[in-house]
């Protein structure tokens, strides 16, 4: 247990996304999914800085930041067609929008 | 942060935070109160930071605190309040084929963790530990330095998309 | 000879012209900037800005070249020079070191002190004196003048992704100054020719801004360090090619005509973009050309690499250039005005391919092994192109579509010669060709000022007798074009023919091709000159054809719409001296230009080594990043002056002219004869028709994308997506029906059932899997996903 192993970071990183996925497929709920999916960035987050690290380079922190900024643009825009469906179905369920159904 | 010079504090705290980390956002998607979950992402969220500093790249950690817990979660909590999600418990926040995610999600848990352990293995996190430069990493020094220098282009290109995400997300929401 | 640019200045300077020359650009764009703020309120002295712009950067252009000039001849001495110190020390070792910090390097040191000065061709082993110098020395051709003339660079790092750097620069060498010349020149004379023939133009300034920001481009072209500059500068001349070619939208063939040579030009540029992207990669990510080039040359590109991005770039080039079958654009492109065609569709901008080609020459030479024993695709593209180009010249009413027909032709001369290693000879060509063909292309504007056409058929005719001072140059360029000694074209097609010929093999037939396309070109522009300056004038009837929805018509309309043209019906007349001095200027050049590469073996030997060869000495590049310096595979040779075939491809030109003489002017031979034979009628029109390859692409290619894509995707919604879910369980019932009807009935009935019902259960699950959800769609890709990376990692 005395040497920080990469693979911790990576398996955690691992847990991470899997619950996120599982959130993404599971959850009738648009905000839950939306947080489900900072979950699966979050994961990537840790995956670039962890590599970084073990590569010795700067490249992972910083993609880690640029990661970050998109996520927040994600969100924004994710909540606004949130809100949008909200307006216009007044639910957020996501079994409700299934207009593609053939 | 020095890493890898002695590991085992190190390890101990990686290992707590890590626990906290995968219980918290397991609970983030079975927990049956949309505000509750919003809660333990933000333990997640804060755990993920807690990892960076132990990752030596203590500006990503502040950034992290600073943009998802000050911004992205208030943001969400937003969302939740204007979309009129009921306070309290909601049985009816899981759908019928759960069972399909869940099956996805252990796959996928099952190949990236077979991938991982096969191929990294017990592969320390320092590359070499004659590495010097793979000892300073993390210095904000040099994620500036990279930011505005090496990657300045992808920098600005990030900084459009900002825009253009926060005039799609006004187009969006705004009400006409 | 890696790194030799970082030493340039040191012992041979450049002029101060020569370093600065990425100036001549930026004032071109300067003045396509100023032009576009102010122009409007300047009226019609907007064009004052242009031409003032154009005749600094031609003046500089012109000290550049002399710097250029003395450039050579100090590298030449300094070779010289050190061969000779050389020569008297023996060669020492204490030598070498500082030897390899020099900017020149002399090839073979030992042996230079007596210069082959009588035997050019003769293969020396170089290596036995000097250790040192045996990889820069070995297979070289030795040449009396082999030294090295480091191109002049400027580098500046724009900005840097990642560990790429993205320079922007200039890259000055002989091909570059030479071109720096040559759109400097036709440029200016253009400007000064449009201020008279677009005058009172409603979009006058627009016209003169986009002239410049053409000439900033392509300026900014032809001195580009590395490719990425390359590509920009390749697609901003397109720009301006779209905006001028589009000059008077409102008329609808003009506007498509625009649109035509912009989507013609997109489906090389894919090309381009893909060459290059695979020179970077495999070029060690490097955008630098001259770096490029020397990793190809020495090998160090893989050979599949090379024949990629050569291929790919060779679409660039077919579209970019006219090459056949993406060459349809650029007749359509004459709806411009003829300036326009002048400059950008005949002397530089169509040649930009041929420059590229001659650019990334160490990628073509390797890639597509010139000068090795089987016939290239260079060579092939610019043959066909000859004949293709040249064959429909002859039926065009159109006197500006006869010229760009045989643009068309000529830039296929200079591909072939380009394929057939000619590289000299390609360059040469060009510049022959931009003055001629620019004088001809002013000159029928000229004509066409006068007579408000361009239809030599309907409305022109006996023009000699009104402008004999057009006529008179545009006579010149045209025997310059046809090649008739000793007119500029004469020695540039010459070096071509005699560049395929002396490869030998399969080569030899691109002399041929060569050969008859002089013949056709002093064909087609005998029937041109009869036609518009001879026999009977046709115009003159142009109440009549008012209604008449003549696109050409219309733009001169415009064009001449400004009021001091009170005789607009009247008689033609000879036009005004911003027309004529340029016409005389392009008509002397045609005369002159071609004494600048006089070959000075075989029946010439007379001539002067001083005089001799000049182009060749001055402009072919001489460093490792050209196929003829260096560890080359294949010999890069210059053609040799062949009296036979001088005297054989004039002779051609000859019976050409005279045939057509016969036809036109004397009306003899079966005249009529496409009434009469069906067969004769039938490559008439085939020609008319040009070859249906606008059928090809518009109504086949096009039409059958677009109508059988759409009607295709609704009948696989309809039948494969809906049918297959009905299918399964109609074919099941079909099968056991089969079963049922066949097999014993009593036995087998309850297998029928089931199948049948197992199979409309199928059915039912393929329809439930269609539930509008995204995430159960989601899950299903994860999956699917997941179990693809998963036999991927048990696989390897």
């Amino acid at each position: 247990m005395d040497d920080v192993m990469l693979n911790q970071f990576l398996i955690l990183a691992a847990i991470l996304f899997s619950t996120g996925v599982y959130g993404v497929l599971a959850k009738k709920n648009a905000i839950l999914v939306l947080m489900s999916i900072e979950l699966i960035l979050n994961a990537v987050n840790i995956n670039l800085v962890a590599f970084g690290a073990h590569n010795g380079t700067i490249a992972g922190s910083v993609f880690a930041l640029f990661v970050i900024a998109v996520a927040a643009a994600e969100v924004g825009v994710g909540l606004a067609i949130v809100l949008l469906i909200y307006r216009n179905r007044h639910s957020v369920d996501l079994d409700d929008v299934a207009q593609m159904k053939g | 942060m020095i890493i890898a010079a002695d590991g085992f504090a190190q390890n101990v705290f990686f290992y707590v935070i890590a626990a906290a980390m995968a219980v918290s956002a397991i609970r983030v998607v079975t927990v049956k109160n949309v505000v509750h979950a919003a809660m333990y992402l933000v333990l997640v969220l804060a755990g993920v930071g807690a990892q960076f500093i132990l990752l030596a790249s203590e500006f990503v950690a502040a950034t992290q605190v600073l943009v998802y817990i000050g911004a992205v979660v208030v943001l969400v909590l937003f969302g939740v309040m204007l979309t009129r999600a009921k306070l309290g418990e909601d049985v009816n926040l899981t759908n019928d084929y759960w069972w399909l995610g869940a099956i996805s999600a252990v796959m996928v848990f099952g190949v990236m963790a077979y991938s991982l352990l096969d191929y990294y293995g017990d592969d320390p996190l320092g590359a070499e530990p004659g590495n010097v430069e793979s000892q300073i990493v993390g210095n904000t020094e040099q994620v500036s330095d990279a930011l505005f220098g090496q990657y300045l282009v992808p920098f600005e290109i990030i900084s459009v998309l900002l825009l253009g995400a926060l005039v799609g997300a006004i187009v969006l929401a705004r009400k006409d | 000879m890696t790194g030799y640019a970082a030493f340039a200045a040191e012992t041979v300077e450049a002029g101060w012209f020569l370093e600065h020359a990425y100036l001549v650009p930026l004032i071109m764009a300067a003045s396509f900037a100023i032009t576009l703020a102010i122009g409007k309120r300047l009226g019609k002295h907007a064009s004052w800005i242009g031409v003032a712009a154009i005749g600094t950067c031609f003046l500089f252009a012109i000290v550049a070249n002399v710097q250029w000039n003395s450039y050579v001849t100090d590298s030449e001495h300094a070779a010289e020079a050190e061969a000779d110190s050389h020569a008297e020390e023996g060669t020492t070792d204490e030598d070498a070191p500082a030897e390899e910090h020099s900017l020149v390097a002399p090839i073979a040191p030992g042996e230079s002190a007596a210069p082959a000065q009588e035997d050019d061709h003769s293969e020396e082993p170089a290596a036995e004196g000097d250790e040192e110098h045996a990889p820069a020395a070995e297979g070289e051709e030795e040449h009396a003048e082999e030294f090295e003339v480091v191109p002049v660079t400027q580098t500046w790092t724009w900005w840097t992704n990642g560990d790429v750097e993205f320079e922007a620069g200039m890259l000055l060498d002989g091909m570059a100054v030479m071109m720096l010349f040559v759109v400097t020149l036709i440029s200016l004379l253009v400007h000064v020719f449009s201020t008279d023939y677009v005058a009172g133009d409603r979009r006058y300034t627009h016209y003169f801004a986009f002239l410049s920001l053409f000439s900033a481009a392509m300026l900014g072209f032809v001195m580009a360090q590395n490719t990425l500059q390359l590509i920009t500068m390749w697609e901003l001349v397109g720009v301006c090619s779209f905006a001028l070619i589009g000059h008077w939208w409102e008329e609808k063939p003009n506007s498509d005509a625009a649109l035509k040579a912009f989507l013609t030009n997109r489906v090389g540029d894919v090309g381009l973009l893909v060459g290059m992207i695979t020179l970077f990669f495999a070029a060690d990510q490097t955008f630098d050309i001259v770096e490029i080039n020397t990793l190809a040359n020495d090998g160090a590109i893989t050979h599949t690499a090379l024949v990629v991005s050569s291929l790919c770039l060779l679409a660039a080039v077919m579209s970019k250039s006219g090459q056949f079958i993406l060459h349809t654009w650029l007749p359509d492109a004459m709806a411009g005005p003829t300036p326009v065609s002048a400059l950008i569709h005949a002397a530089t901008m169509v040649v930009a391919g041929v420059f590229m080609v001659a650019r990334m020459y160490g990628v073509f030479w390797n890639g597509l092994v010139i000068g090795g024993s089987s016939v290239n695709a260079l060579a092939v593209v610019g043959g066909v192109t000859v004949l293709g180009g040249a064959g429909l010249a002859f039926v065009q009413s159109d006197i500006k579509k006869v010229l760009a027909y045989s643009t068309i032709s000529q830039l296929g001369y200079m591909v072939m010669a380009l394929g057939v290693g000619a590289w000299t000879a390609a360059l040469f060509h060009l510049f022959t060709h931009a003055f001629f063909k620019a004088g001809l292309f002013l000159g029928a504007g000229s004509v066409a000022h006068s007579v408000h056409s361009f239809d030599m058929k309907k409305d022109m005719g006996g023009m000699y007798r009104f402008m004999p001072k057009t006529a008179w140059t545009f006579f010149i360029c045209t025997g310059a074009l046809i090649g008739i000694f000793p007119l500029a074209g004469f020695w540039s097609k010459d070096e071509i023919l005699a560049g395929a010929d002396q490869l030998g093999s399969g080569y030899s037939v691109f002399m041929i091709v060569g050969t008859i396309g002089a013949f056709m070109t002093a064909a087609y522009m005998t029937r041109l000159i009869y036609l518009t300056f001879f026999g009977e004038y046709r115009g003159g009837h142009h109440e009549v054809e008012q209604g008449r929805a003549d696109a050409d018509e219309h733009e001169l309309e415009d064009a001449m719409d400004h009021g001091d043209h009170a005789e607009h019906h009247g008689d033609p007349h000879e036009s005004g001296n911003r027309i004529l001095v340029p016409l005389y200027i392009l008509a002397t050049l045609a005369v002159v230009a071609g004494f600048t590469n006089l070959p000075d073996t075989g029946a010439l030997s007379f001539i002067p080594k001083g005089l001799a060869l000049r182009f060749e000495h001055l402009f072919e590049p001489k460093g490792a990043y050209f196929p003829s310096f260096g560890a080359v595979e294949g010999a890069f040779s210059h053609p040799e002056f062949s009296w036979q075939i001088a005297v054989g491809s004039s002779l051609v030109g000859l019976l050409g002219i005279a045939l057509a003489y016969a036809w036109f002017f004397k009306g003899l031979g079966p005249h009529g004869i496409t009434q009469r034979s069906r067969l004769a009628r039938a490559g008439h029109t085939f020609l008319v028709e040009k070859y249906y390859l606008d059928h090809l692409y518009t109504g086949i290619i096009a039409g059958g994308i677009k109508g059988p894509i759409a009607k295709g995707a609704n009948w696989f919604n309809k039948h494969v997506l809906d049918g297959a879910v009905d299918g399964v369980g109609k074919s099941a019932v079909v099968g056991g029906q089969f079963v049922y009807n066949t097999i014993d009935q009593k036995l087998v009935d309850g297998i029928v059932d089931g199948s049948g019902v197992t199979a409309e259960g199928g059915g039912e699950v393929f329809r439930q899997m269609q539930t509008g959800k995204v995430q159960q769609y989601a899950a299903i890709l994860f999956v699917a996903s997941v179990v693809l990376a998963g036999t991927f990692i048990i696989v390897i």
